[in-house]
This record gives structure tokens, sequence and C-alpha cells, in this order.
């Protein structure tokens, strides 16, 4: 539950009753689907205002995931850059370690409370889609712990690149479905997903990875989510007495970033960066840097910033991190984009992999490709931050998973 | 009386007839149809992300897409269409990406140059139709809607609403090309669907054969085939005109004597 009131004019009132955040999100779906998103949006009003969902939602969290995750002084990581800083300079850095939960990322966050949402609603088939396999991973769990069928949608490319976590899913129960359509990744595993859903409405829960497609999606991924900013503001209120300077998080489609902000959305001092997978640069045309270098469109069931040609027809995204490989971004993060209250900057490739190696040598941490992102921004925005400050950076994943895309890309065969 | 209107206004039941813009002979291709006997011309807009459809059809916006189709080389074919065939109604059938990408006001414009009648966008439900419903009217082009199994009583009317041309059934809850409707099933629809619209509805989805739209022309206003034309495409190249038209016309006799037969 938000720890904070909500002013008239506040960033967290967002969406409206149609689920738009301004002018973004919204509900863009074939008639056969929209009957069943509307009737996911009145089933989710009614969780969200039970309190035995919730009960049972921080019960699995608690015992299943093992929340809370810590909130850890990144103290090697603040000195390296407090030596590279001027004088007085290089803020104390926190990492919201969400890699230590069940599974290894945020991912399983929403899982659960989306199955819990299936399960209320009387559906007995699960299906999802996955890029690196991560979220389809995080699915297939919940599924195996409730006992539902679980079907995941899986680019060709990516199953091929993915293998350990392909036939993870297997183990825990799941059907794999390699796509053969488009470029054969994470975007066309979800036009499959969506193929799949609009033939067994029925029966069938879709559960969406990220804080992206129709309404109610992007606004209930980001509700589960938000556990992590609101423990996040109970530790550091615990650790600091005060609320921190800046938040850090990478963005794809933008569920650990979202879920982290929005509880400090309405505190006016609390700087917010996400970091965007800038690819092998935004000047290129291989990134993933949606608001960077794209424009606003309609794809997957929301109005949001896209990468698409000047016709409207969405060009493949590019990173070394397969989680952010997504032409798209969640609504919501458009729409903070263009009121201005988080500022997004895109990270290449190779500053990521710098990042990752660094994070393991100094922390002990070998973080997720995605967050590498995330903390590769850390050398440009904290020389100027006095040292008094404070920046927490959502560590959103473990990168146990990345090992051998690093291998690859430093040229070791393993 | 609009060439839509007119086309619903003859003694049979109408053949509307799909195919992709760009891929293959285009221009011969939608003369086959109309040589054929299709009474209304749905061409598809390309779109990389085609996810209402099946196979066949994302095959086809794939091979066009390919080639190298724009927006601006679909609106040359369907303009080239209109010069040809004055008298033919042309609908665009696509995704609201590529139709919203310049403003839905260019859109429109660019619809009423090249001689459009009407549009079906798949991803643009009622709730959003601010998108591109309020140009579409203005400029006098059809907003064709989509109804489905799963549109409900409570549903229909905002569906119907700002809706014009003829209603679209989607005769299964699915993807274009794959299963058929039981015939029962569109029976039951039809009864609801004319009971809230005066607006004709042809139904599509899963329809193949000349006995398929035979069967169903019974029920409905007109009867919509797609993939197994668009395979033709696919699978004939530049020969696709001769097996277009061919199948064409068995589709159209099928459906333009249906009720013929039935009585």
């Amino acid at each position: 539950m938000p720890a904070t009131r909500t002013p008239a004019n506040s960033y967290r009132n967002q969406p409206d009753e149609r689920g738009h955040f301004g002018a973004f999100g919204g509900r863009y779906v074939a008639e056969t689907l929209m009957p069943l998103i509307l009737d996911l949006e009145k089933h989710y009003r009614a969780a969200k205002a039970d309190p035995a969902f919730q009960a049972q939602f921080d019960d699995l969290l608690e015992h299943y995931v093992g929340r809370p995750s810590p909130l850890y002084h990144a103290e090697r990581l603040t000195e390296h850059f407090r030596k590279l800083a001027p004088e007085g300079k290089g803020p104390k850095l926190y990492f919201k370690r969400e890699e230590l939960n069940h599974t290894g990322a945020h991912k399983i966050n929403n899982c659960i409370g989306q199955i819990l949402l299936a399960i209320r609603m009387g559906k007995t088939r699960i299906i999802a889609e996955t890029g690196a396999g991560q979220h389809g991973v995080a699915t297939a769990t919940v599924c195996a712990r409730f006992g539902l069928p679980c079907v995941i949608y899986m680019g060709s490319t990516d199953v091929a690149r993915q293998q350990p976590n392909v036939f993870r899913m297997k183990l825990l129960g799941a059907e794999v479905i390699p796509v053969e359509s488009g470029a054969k990744t994470l975007k066309d595993a979800m036009n499959e997903a969506l193929r799949d859903w609009v033939a067994n409405v029925h029966d069938t829960f879709y559960i969406i990875g990220t804080a992206a497609g129709p309404h109610p999606y992007p606004e209930l991924v980001r509700d589960f989510q938000s556990v992590i900013g609101n423990e996040t503001r109970e530790q550091i209120m615990r650790a600091e007495g005060r609320m921190p300077d800046m938040l850090l998080a990478a963005v794809g489609g933008g569920s650990n970033a979202i879920g982290l902000f929005h509880p400090f959305l309405d505190d006016p001092d609390v700087a917010m960066i996400g970091v965007e997978a800038g690819g092998h640069g935004v000047e290129t045309s291989e990134h993933a840097a949606s608001l960077t270098g794209g424009a606003p469109g309609i794809l997957h069931g929301n109005k949001t910033y896209l990468l698409q040609d000047e016709d409207g027809q969405i060009t493949e995204a590019h990173s070394i991190s397969a989680g952010l490989d997504y032409p798209g971004i969640g609504p919501e993060h458009s729409w903070l984009h263009e009121s201005g209250r988080v500022r997004y900057l895109p990270i290449n490739d190779d500053q990521a992999l710098e990042a990752f190696q660094l994070c393991c040598k100094l922390e002990g941490i070998i973080p997720a490709l995605e967050s590498s992102h995330a903390l590769a921004a850390l050398p440009q925005l904290t020389a100027e931050m006095d040292e008094d400050t404070i920046v927490v950076v959502n560590v959103s994943g473990r990168g146990d998973k990345d090992i051998f895309t690093v291998a690859d890309a430093l040229g070791v065969s393993l | 009386m609009s060439r839509l209107s007119a086309a619903f206004a003859k003694d049979h039941p109408a053949l509307v007839c799909f195919i992709t813009a760009g891929d293959g002979d285009t221009a011969a291709n939608l003369d086959a149809l109309v040589a054929g006997g299709a009474d209304v011309i749905e061409l598809g807009m390309p779109f990389t992300d085609p996810m209402a459809d099946g196979p066949a059809i994302q095959a086809a916006n794939l091979r066009s897409l390919g080639k190298g189709t724009r927006t601006a080389d679909v609106f040359a074919i369907a303009g080239a269409f209109r010069q040809r065939h004055p008298d033919v109604p042309l609908v665009l059938m696509g995704y609201a990406n590529p139709m919203v990408r310049r403003g839905p006001e260019w859109f429109a414009g660019e619809c009423v140059k090249a001689g459009v009648d009407g549009v079906i966008c798949v991803d643009i439900p009622p709730e959003e139709d601010a998108d591109l419903g309020p140009d579409l009217r203005k400029a006098g082009v059809s907003f064709i809607r989509l109804a489905t199994p799963t549109t409900d009583s409570a549903r229909l009317p905002a569906v119907l609403e700002g809706s014009s041309g003829f209603l679209y059934y989607v005769s299964v809850a699915g993807i274009t090309g794959k299963q058929q409707a039981a015939l029962d099933s569109i029976q039951q629809a039809m009864d609801r669907l004319k009971a809230a619209t005066d607006l004709p509805v042809a139904v599509g989805f899963g329809v193949r054969t000349p006995e398929q739209a035979s069967a169903i022309a019974q029920v409905a206003d007109g009867v919509v085939v797609g993939s197994a034309l668009v395979e033709l495409v696919g699978k004939h190249g530049a020969e696709a005109p001769a097996a277009v038209r061919e199948l064409t016309a068995a589709l159209a006799e099928a459906v333009h004597n249906a009720r013929k037969v039935a009585a």
C-alpha cells in the first residue's frame, strides 16, 4: 500500500479511469480481447480492495520470494567513485537487492500478484511471453507453485541463445513454444502470446512481464512491483533517517524502475533516472532506447514511445541485455518522460559491460546486464553530487544468466 | 447511395475479398478479384506486427514489407484501383500504428484522395475511437468496426456507435485463417446483431471454401475470405492472378446463389 498521501497535483494518480497516463497507455486491443480486459480490470479493482488478497500476496512475498530484499550500502563502489570524483564529491551508494529474490530478479513480484488474480478470476491456464527467459522462469515458477498449466512463448533466436533458461522453464513444468515469426525475439513472442490469448480467452490468463500492454496491465504490474519502492522508503529512513537524493534503475519495459520510482514520485527532492539500453549507440540504428530514439505510437495494446520508421513500421531493437531488447516502453514512463518528472538517458552495451565487471570485482555481486545499465550511469551522474548525498540503484536481477553473453563479448570461450 | 451501401443492396449476399497490399502483383490480383465477382475489396495495409493474423497473412505482411512497400505505395495501389474500377467499394484493413503515424487527419485525407470507402482497424476498439474515428467520419470515410463472439449485448451498442458501411463479424475468437465457426453459432450471432443494427453484417475469419461461404451466405449479408486468397498469392507469385480469379469466381458463385440453392 502507498506510504505517502496523494496531493491533488500528484504524479501518483495515473492512470485515469480509461487507463491513460496523460497521452499514453489505453486499451488498443482487438475486439475479442476487450470484454476480457474490462473484466480483468473489474477483478483487479475488487482484489485491490480485498484485504485477504493483499494478505496472501504479502505472505507469499515474504515466505516464498524472500522479501523484504535488503537495502545494501555498496561501500567499495562508493569509495571507488569518490576517488574518481572531485574533492568532496561522490554520493553514498545503496543497492536495492532485487537480485536476491527467488528466481533471481524482480520479475517474481509481479508473477505472484498476477497468478493470484488469475486464480481469483477462475482461469485455469497461464500463458506468458519471454525474451531472455527471466519472466518465463518466474511465470513457470508460480505456475508450478499453484499447479496451473503454463505455456511460454519465446522467440526462436532467444531460445537458441538462452538454453539454460529454456531448460529451467521445462524443469518447472512449462511448455516452451519457440516463435518463428518476425525477428524471432521478444516482440514476436508477445505477438504470438496475444494470438494464443485471443483464441483461448475463455480459460486463459496472460501474465504480462512488464508494466506495458493494455490497461489495466501497466497499472497492476506497477502496483505489484511497488513493493520495491515502498520497502526502499522504509529501509532508507531506518538507515539514514531521510529520503534518498536520487533513484536509478534500468528501463526496458520498465517494471523494476516504475516499482522503485512510483512510491517516491511525489517527493520533489528525490531525483529519478531511468536508464535505457543504448546498444551500439543511439546515433546508430542498433539500440533499444525508445524514449531517446523513438516516437509515440501504438503497439501491443498501448500508446507509448516506440522504435519505428516514418510509416509506423516497428523497427528491431538491439541491446546486449536481452531483457532490454524491446522496441517499446511502459506507457507510464512515456508520461513521466514528457512531464519531466523522471529523466531518461541511454547507456551503451560497452558501458554496461564495464559496469558489470566493476560490480563483480568491487562488491562481489554479479549483476544482471539489465541492472548493469543502471550501474553504468553512476560515473556521469555522481561526479557532481556531494558526499553527503544518497543514491539508490535498483539491482533488479542477478547476472548468472548473462555469463555466456559476457564471456562472448569479452572474447572468452567457456 | 455510397459504393458500400450499393454493394450490400444487391439482390444477393456480398462476397468480400481480402489481399495484402504490396504482396505479389497487387494491381493484377485486385483486378482478378473484381473479374471473379468480388463485391467488396479489402486491401490489407502491411504491418511488421500483425498480432491478430494467422500464419498466411503474417507471411503476406512480411513479403510485402520485405519488398519495401511503404504507406505511400498502399495509397497509390488504392488510387489506381479506383481509377480502373470506379464502382467497386474498397476498404483498407490493418493496424493502428501505420494509420495514425502521420496523424488521423492525414490518413483520412489520403483515404479520400485515393477513393477509399472505409477503414477497418484491428486494434482501435470503441474505447479508443478518438485516435481515428472522428477524422474518418469528418472525411466521410466509413469506420467499419468488428464484433466478435465475446462482444456481449452490453458492449454491442458501443461497437455500433460511430461505425458505418457494414459490421464485420469475426465468427471465431482467434486469429485469421484458422478454425471455422459452427454454423449455428453464426446464425445465433446474426440474429443478435441484426436485432441491434440496420448495418449489413459480413462474416469472416476461417472461411476458405465455396461450401463454407455458401453456408454462411444463407444467414449473413456478406462473407469475407482472406487467408485462402493470400495463400494463393504467396504460392503462385506472378502467376497468382489466374488462381485468384478462379477461386474468387467459385466463391462468388457460391455466395451469390446461396439463397437460391437453399430455397
